[in-house]
C-alpha cells in the first residue's frame, strides 16, 4: 500500500533504506535536513500539502535517532490549520517531537482549547488525544473543567468521551486537584453505568487512578464494579466485538478487579459474596488452552482476580486454593505463566503467612534459578530471598552459592550481596557464616562489595570461638594458586589478628604465614598494600622471641614503603617502622582489635536502598519491617557527643592493665603523643572506612581532639557508654550499659496496651505481649538478642506481689547472637491489690554484668473488664450500694488537667468504660467495669467523676462496688493514673486555682429523666 | 501505565516510537539503546518480560519486528501483551496481513491506529471494528478534503486560462 499521495517522502525513505552504511544514511538525512530547512526559511511559499510532507519527513528522520533541533514551530503551526488533514498531522507529529515540558506547546494551549470546546468532533478527538498523550500541568489548569464536561455531556458520543475519559487521567496524573470537584465521586460512579465498553474501559482506568490516590471519597462505585465485573464473567450483554479471543473484554475486567484492589476491604455481605462468587468462578475455570493469546488473556484475568483475593484476605479456603495455582503455575513449561507464579508467589509473602505452603515449592523454586531466561531466574532469586528462614536458610544460601559461578554479570552482584544478607540474617552458626562468606568472595570476588568483607571481620572479631577457625580457613584460600584480591584482603587482616593462636600448628609459625601472605604483595593493588603492612606488622609483634631473621625481613619493607607515593601506604610503613622499633610498647599498641561496637549491618541498609530500584522490594521490606517490630533488627548506634569519624579514630586498643579510667586517658594521650611526633599531618584514612581506621592507629590531625573527647566521654559517663567501651576496657562498671528510651513511660505505656518494648539496651530488647481472661493472664516475654554475639548468664526471676500467683518458664541461660526467646509467664490474679510484680533480669555481654529490675505490667486494670451499662441496671446498683466502705467519695486535687473527652479516652484505656448520658451534668463522667479476681470472682465496680471545669486539677470522685477491698484499690488505682499520667501541657499556673473545697455542682432533681434521677440519688 | 511503546527491527532499526512518560531527547535514544540491546538479544522460547531500571519491558517478535510496551513494575504484564497482539490485529486488517515494509512506508498511519488504541498509556479501545470504523472515517476526511482541494485548483486553474 503506497503512501497516498505523498511522493516525496515515499521517495525519501526510500533513499534511506537503499543506503549501504551508516555514513550514506548520514549524508542523506543531512541532505534532507538541509532541504527542510531552507524550505521551511521561506515558508511563504509552502503550500500545506508541502508543509505536511516536510514535517512528517522530519518525524521520520527523528525516528532514525538523528537529532532534529528545528521545524518544531512548524508541527505545532500546523495544529492551528484550519483544514482536518493538516490539523490531524499538525497534533500527531507534535506529540511525537516533544514532550510535556517543551515551551512551543505553550502556544498551541488556545488553540487546543479551542478545538476542544468547538462543535467539530473530529478536532475534539484530535486535541484529546494530544493532551492526553503529551498534556502537562499547563494544560491540566486550564483545560480540566472542559474535559471533565465532554466526559459526562449526554450529546457527546462515545468517540469523543472514551478520549475525554483518559485524558482526564493524564491531566488528573499531572495535577490531582483539577478533578477534586464537588460532586465528581457521584459523576464517576455515574460513569460506571456506561453501556459502551470503549467509554466504560477508559473510564475504568480514571477510576483506577483516582481511588489509587484517594478510596474514601469513592465508595458508591464500589458495588459497580461488583456489578460490571458479574455482567462480563457471565458473558451477559456483551456485544461480540468487545469478546476477545471468547473472552468478555479482558481488560476491562483487569482494570475494574485493579480499582477493587485499592478499596481496604469490602463490607456489604451481599456484594462481597457476589464477588466472590465471580473470583472463585475465574479461579477455578481458567484452563490452560493451546491458543496463545487466549491464553494470555484468560491468564491476565486470573493473576489479577489472585491479586484480589490476596488483596481481600480471603477466607483461607481460598488463599490455599491460590497458593495450590501458584504451586502448579511455577512448574508448567509456558515461560509467562512461570515467571508469574514466581512473581506472584513473592508477592503473596508479603500479605499472608503462607510461608510453610511456599517451602513445599522450594526445589521447584530453585530449579527455576538454573531456568534459561534471566527474567525468570531474577524471580527466582527474589523468591528464594523472600521465602528464606533459619530453617531453609543453609539449603538456599548454598544454591545461591553455586549458581553464583554460573550466574551472568548482570545478576552477580545482586546475588553476592543476597547472599551475604541471608547468611548474616540466618546462620544457624557462626562458622557456616564465615565459610559462606569467603566461597563468596573466592567465587565472585569482583562483585563482593567492601561492605560484605568488612562485615564478616566485625563477627569474627567479636566472636571469640570463631578466630582460629577463620584463621584457618583464611589460610586455606591463601593456598590456593590464584586468588582474588578481596580475598587477600580479607586473609590477611584475619591471619594478622588471629593468626597467632594457631602459632603451634604446623605450616601457621609466624615465618609461615609471613611467607604466604608476602607472596601475595606484588600482585595487589595500593588499596591492599596498607593492609598487608598491618598484618606484618602483627605478625612481627606476636613473634616472641623475636625473630632476627623475620624482623629484618619485615623492616625491609618498611623501609621501602617508607617513600612510597601512596600516602595511606607510606604512612603506615613510617609508622610501623618507628613503632616496632619500640619493643615492648608494641605488644600493647598493635594488641588485638577490641570488640567492633553492634552496628546495623551495612550490608541490610545497602539491600534496603538498592531495593528502591530492584523488584518486589515491597515484599522484602515488609518482611524487614516486620522483622524490626519483632524486635530484632539492630539500631544504628549514633554517637551522643563527637563525630562519628572520631568515634573511628579513637578506637585505639589500650593496655587492658589499666583499671582506672584516669590512668587510662593518661596513656591514651602519650599513646597518641608518641604517634604525634611520629606524624601527625596526613588526613585521616577513609579509604576503607572505619573497619581500618583503627589498625592505621593514627592521631587525627589535631592530636588534643582524642584526648578530650576521651574525657568528655569520662566525664559524661553513661550516654555514650558504648563509643567508650571501645575506648575504656569494659566492663568496669556494673551496668555500664544504659537503657534505650525511658523505663518508665515505657512501663506505663504497656499499662494501657498489651505489647510493646519493656526494655531496651544496645545488647537486648526486651518486648512483651499479654492476654488478660477474667482473673487469668498469660505474659509472653521476647527476649531479642541484638548482637552478633551472645548474650551469656542470661537470668530472669519473678518477684510477685503477695496478690499474684506468677509463673514463669524456663529461661535459657544464653541467647544466641541475633537469636530472641520467648518466654511465657502465667499469672493468676488472687486478690484486689495495686501492688506491681517485678522482672529482675541479668545478663552477661563480655565482660559487662548487666542487671535490671522491671515492672511488670500485670497491674490492677489488666484484670478489669468493660461493661456497658444501662441506666435500668445502673441505678438500683448504684442505690444499693450505699455509703463506706462499698461506696467511696474522695476530693483529688494536684490532679492533671485533662479535658473531659480526653478523660474519658484515658478511662476507656484504662478499661473503665464510660457511659455517656447517664449523668446529666455535662462535666461529670461515669463508667463502669468489672473486676476479676480469684477471691471476689466477678465484681461490678461504677464510678462517677464530677468536674469542675473552672479547675481542671481538682475533682470528686465516687467508686463503689460489692466488695470493699476493690473500691478501696480502684479509687486509689483510678487516683494513682490521674495524678500521675504525663500532661500534655505543663500544668496551669496556681493563679488559676480556685478557692479550695469549691462546692460541686448539682443539679435539681427531676425523676423524669434518668441522668437526673442519679444526680438526685448522688 | 504504559510509559513507552517501540517497534523495533531485528537489525534495531527504530519503527515507531511513542513515549506517554515525558523523557528527553538524550533519554529517549538511551532508552530505545539499552532495551533494543536486551531484548533482541533474548533467544526464542523466553518469557515475553524484561526486567529494567525498575521498570518492566513486555514485548513481542512478529516476524522481523519486535514490538514493545513498558510498565510498572505492578501493572498486569499479560494483559499488556495482549495489548500488542491487539494492536498487531488491527495492522493487519487495515493493511491486510502486516509486513515491516507496510509500517516504514506508511509509519503515519501506524501512528494514527496506535491514537486510537492508547491515550495517556491506557487502552482506549478494544473492540477491534470501532478502531477500523474510525480509521476509516479518518481516512475519508482526508481524501475528501484532498477531491476538493483539486477540484479547487481544477476551477483556478480553468479560470485563470
Amino acid at each position: 500500500m503506497a503512501l497516498s499521495g505523498m511522493r516525496g517522502l515515499s521517495v525519501f525513505i526510500s533513499d534511506i533504506r537503499n543506503c549501504q552504511n551508516k555514513e550514506q544514511e548520514r549524508l542523506r538525512v543531512d541532505k534532507e535536513l538541509g532541504n527542510v530547512r531552507t524550505r521551511f526559511k521561506n515558508e511563504k511559499g509552502l503550500t500545506p500539502y508541502e508543509k505536511k510532507k516536510y514535517v512528517w519527513k522530519m518525524l521520520y528522520i527523528y525516528m532514525l535517532g538523528y537529532d532534529v533541533d528545528f521545524g518544531h514551530m512548524e508541527a505545532v503551526s500546523l495544529i492551528s490549520a484550519p483544514k482536518y488533514p493538516e490539523k490531524q498531522v499538525g497534533y500527531i507529529v507534535t506529540s511525537c517531537l516533544l514532550n510535556e515540558n517543551h515551551d512551543f506547546l505553550r502556544l498551541a494551549i488556545n488553540t487546543v482549547r479551542t478545538d476542544i470546546i468547538g462543535r467539530n468532533e473530529t478536532f475534539q478527538c484530535l486535541a484529546l488525544t494530544m493532551v492526553g498523550n503529551i498534556g502537562g500541568r499547563e494544560f491540566a489548569e486550564s483545560l480540566a473543567p472542559d474535559v471533565q464536561k465532554l466526559l459526562i455531556s449526554s450529546s457527546c458520543r462515545p468517540l469523543v468521551r472514551k478520549k475525554a475519559a483518559l485524558c482526564l487521567l493524564r491531566l488528573y496524573r499531572k495535577n490531582p486537584d483539577v478533578v477534586n470537584v464537588d460532586g465528581w465521586a457521584d459523576r464517576m460512579a455515574q460513569l460506571l453505568d456506561e453501556r459502551d465498553l470503549g467509554v466504560l474501559t477508559s473510564s475504568m482506568s480514571l477510576l483506577v487512578a483516582l481511588v489509587s490516590n484517594d478510596h474514601d471519597s469513592y465508595w458508591s462505585c464500589l458495588p459497580k464494579c461488583v456489578k460490571i465485573l458479574k455482567h462480563l464473567a457471565r458473558n451477559q450483554d456483551i456485544p461480540q466485538e468487545y469478546t476477545y479471543y471468547g473472552i468478555p473484554s479482558p481488560w476491562l475486567q483487569v482494570k475494574t478487579m485493579r480499582a477493587l484492589q485499592y478499596f481496604p476491604t469490602i463490607e456489604d455481605p451481599t456484594t462481597r459474596r457476589s464477588l466472590f462468587e465471580v473470583l472463585q468462578r475465574i479461579l477455578m475455570g481458567t484452563d490452560v488452552v493451546k491458543n496463545v493469546n487466549k491464553n494470555n488473556a484468560s491468564h491476565a484475568v486470573l493473576f489479577e482476580a489472585l491479586a484480589l483475593v490476596m488483596h481481600l484476605d480471603a477466607e483461607k479456603e481460598m488463599m490455599s486454593q491460590c497458593v495450590a495455582l501458584l504451586g502448579k503455575f511455577i512448574a508448567v513449561r509456558e515461560p509467562n505463566i512461570r515467571y508469574l507464579g514466581l512473581e506472584n508467589m513473592t508477592r503473596m509473602l508479603m500479605v499472608t503467612d503462607v510461608q510453610d505452603i511456599i517451602k513445599r515449592h522450594q526445589a521447584q523454586i530453585i530449579t527455576s534459578l538454573k531456568d534459561p531466561d534471566i527474567s525468570i531466574r531474577r524471580r527466582a532469586l527474589d523468591l528464594l530471598y523472600g521465602m528464606c528462614d533459619v530453617s531453609n536458610a543453609k539449603d538456599i544460601v548454598e544454591e545461591l552459592l553455586q549458581y553464583l559461578s554460573t550466574a551472568e554479570f548482570a545478576m552477580r552482584e545482586e546475588l553476592s550481596l543476597k547472599a551475604a544478607i541471608l547468611a548474616e540474617k540466618f546462620a544457624p552458626d557462626l562458622s557456616w557464616y564465615v565459610d559462606v562468606i569467603l566461597q563468596l568472595i573466592d567465587k565472585a570476588g569482583d562483585f563482593v562489595s567492601d561492605d560484605i568483607w568488612f562485615r564478616v571481620v566485625q563477627f569474627v572479631t567479636n566472636n571469640e570461638d570463631l578466630q582460629s577457625y577463620a584463621a584457618i580457613k583464611a589460610r586455606e584460600y591463601l593456598d590456593k594458586p590464584a586468588i582474588h584480591e578481596t580475598m587477600v584482603k580479607v586473609s590477611a587482616y584475619l591471619l594478622g589478628e588471629f593468626g597467632h593462636l594457631l602459632a603451634r600448628r604446623p605450616g601457621y609459625s609466624a615465618k609461615e604465614l609471613f611467607k604466604i601472605i608476602h607472596e601475595k604483595l606484588p600482585a595487589v593493588s595500593t588499596s591492599t598494600i596498607p593492609i598487608l603492612l598491618s598484618t606484618y606488622a602483627k605478625i612481627l609483634m606476636h613473634t616472641q622471641p623475636p625473630d632476627q631473621e623475620l624482623q629484618n625481613q619485615i623492616w625491609g619493607i618498611f623501609n621501602k614503603y617508607e617513600s612510597c607515593i601512596d600516602v595511606e601506604i607510606q604512612q603506615r610503613a613510617v609508622e610501623y617502622l618507628a613503632l616496632s622499633k619500640k619493643g615492648a610498647a608494641l605488644v600493647d599498641i598493635l594488641a588485638e582489635m577490641p570488640k567492633f561496637p553492634e552496628r546495623q549491618s551495612a550490608l541490610i541498609k545497602k539491600a534496603e536502598d538498592t531495593e528502591a530500584d530492584t523488584a518486589e522490594q515491597s515484599a522484602i521490606k515488609l518482611r524487614a519491617q516486620q522483622q524490626s517490630s519483632n524486635a530484632l533488627v539492630l539500631t544504628d548506634q549514633r554517637p551522643v557527643n563527637g563525630t562519628p569519624s572520631s568515634n573511628q579514630l579513637t578506637l585505639v586498643k589500650v593496655p587492658t592493665t589499666s583499671s582506672y579510667p584516669d590512668s587510662t586517658d593518661q596513656e591514651l594521650s602519650q599513646t597518641n603523643g608518641t604517634l604525634n611526633k611520629v606524624d601527625s599531618s596526613f588526613p585521616a584514612p577513609d579509604l576503607l572506612g572505619d573497619l581500618l581506621g583503627p589498625l592505621a592507629i593514627e592521631g587525627p590531625p589535631s592530636f588534643t581532639a582524642p584526648a578530650s573527647q576521651n574525657m568528655t566521654a569520662e566525664v559524661d559517663g553513661f550516654p555514650n557508654a558504648v563509643e567508650a567501651g571501645a575506648i575504656v576496657p569494659v566492663g568496669k562498671q556494673a551496668n555500664s550499659v544504659q537503657p534505650i528510651g525511658n523505663i518508665s513511660e515505657r512501663f506505663l505505656a504497656l499499662c494501657m496496651k498489651d505489647s510493646g518494648v519493656l526494655y531496651e539496651d544496645p545488647y537486648i530488647q526486651i518486648g512483651i505481649k499479654a492476654e488478660w481472661r477474667a482473673h487469668l493472664g498469660r505474659l509472653v516475654l521476647f527476649l531479642g538478642n541484638k548482637n552478633t554475639s551472645p548474650l551469656v548468664s542470661v537470668k530472669a526471676t519473678i518477684l510477685p506481689p503477695s496478690n499474684l500467683k506468677m509463673e514463669l518458664s524456663l529461661v535459657p541461660e544464653t541467647i544466641p547472637p541475633r537469636a530472641q526467646v520467648q518466654c511465657p509467664l502465667e499469672i493468676i490474679n488472687l486478690h484486689p491489690s495495686r501492688d506491681v510484680a517485678v522482672l529482675d533480669f541479668s545478663y552477661k555481654f563480655g565482660n559487662d554484668l548487666v542487671n535490671v529490675k522491671l515492672r511488670l505490667p500485670a497491674v490492677f486494670n489488666k484484670f478489669l473488664q468493660p461493661i456497658s451499662i444501662s441506666a435500668e441496671e445502673f441505678f438500683p446498683q448504684w442505690r444499693s450500694l450505699s455509703g463506706p466502705p462499698l461506696k467511696l467519695q474522695e476530693v483529688v486535687r494536684g490532679v492533671k488537667p485533662l479535658l473531659l473527652l480526653e478523660m474519658a479516652n484515658l478511662f476507656n484505656s484504662l478499661r473503665l468504660m464510660v457511659c455517656p448520658g447517664l449523668d446529666p451534668n455535662p462535666n461529670n463522667l461515669v463508667a463502669s467495669t468489672t473486676f476479676y479476681s480469684e477471691s471476689t470472682q466477678a465484681m461490678l465496680c461504677l464510678v462517677r467523676i464530677e468536674t469542675d471545669p473552672a479547675d481542671r486539677t481538682q475533682l470528686r470522685m465516687t467508686v463503689a462496688s460489692g466488695d470493699p477491698t476493690v473500691t478501696f484499690e480502684l479509687k486509689e488505682f483510678i487516683k494513682e493514673q490521674l495524678i500521675s499520667i504525663p500532661a500534655p501541657q505543663p500544668p496551669t499556673p496556681p493563679s488559676a486555682a480556685p478557692p479550695v473545697g469549691h462546692p460541686m455542682v448539682t443539679t435539681p432533681p427531676a425523676f423524669t429523666d434518668p441522668g437526673a434521677m442519679l444526680a438526685g440519688l448522688l | 501505565m504504559i510509559h513507552f511503546v517501540l517497534l523495533i527491527s531485528r537489525q534495531g532499526k527504530v519503527r515507531l516510537t511513542k513515549w506517554y512518560s515525558p523523557y528527553t531527547q538524550k533519554e529517549r535514544s538511551k532508552v530505545i539503546r539499552e532495551l533494543s540491546g536486551m531484548i533482541l538479544n533474548r533467544g526464542p522460547k523466553l518469557c515475553n518480560f524484561v526486567e529494567w531500571r525498575g521498570l518492566k519491558a513486555v514485548y513481542k517478535r512478529y516476524a522481523s519486528l519486535y514490538f514493545c510496551m513498558c510498565i510498572d513494575q505492578d501493572d498486569n504484564e499479560l494483559e499488556v501483551l495482549e495489548c500488542i497482539h491487539h494492536f498487531v490485529e488491527i495492522l493487519d486488517r487495515y493493511f491486510g496481513s502486516v509486513c515491516e515494509l507496510d509500517l516504514i512506508f506508511n509509519f503515519h498511519k501506524a501512528y494514527y491506529i496506535l491514537d486510537e488504541l492508547l491515550i495517556a498509556g491506557e487502552l482506549q479501545e478494544s473492540s477491534k471494528k470501532t478502531v477500523a470504523r474510525l480509521i476509516a472515517a479518518q481516512d475519508s476526511l482526508v481524501e475528501t478534503a484532498k477531491e476538493q482541494a483539486s477540484s479547487i485548483s481544477n476551477i483556478i486553474a480553468q479560470a485563470t486560462k
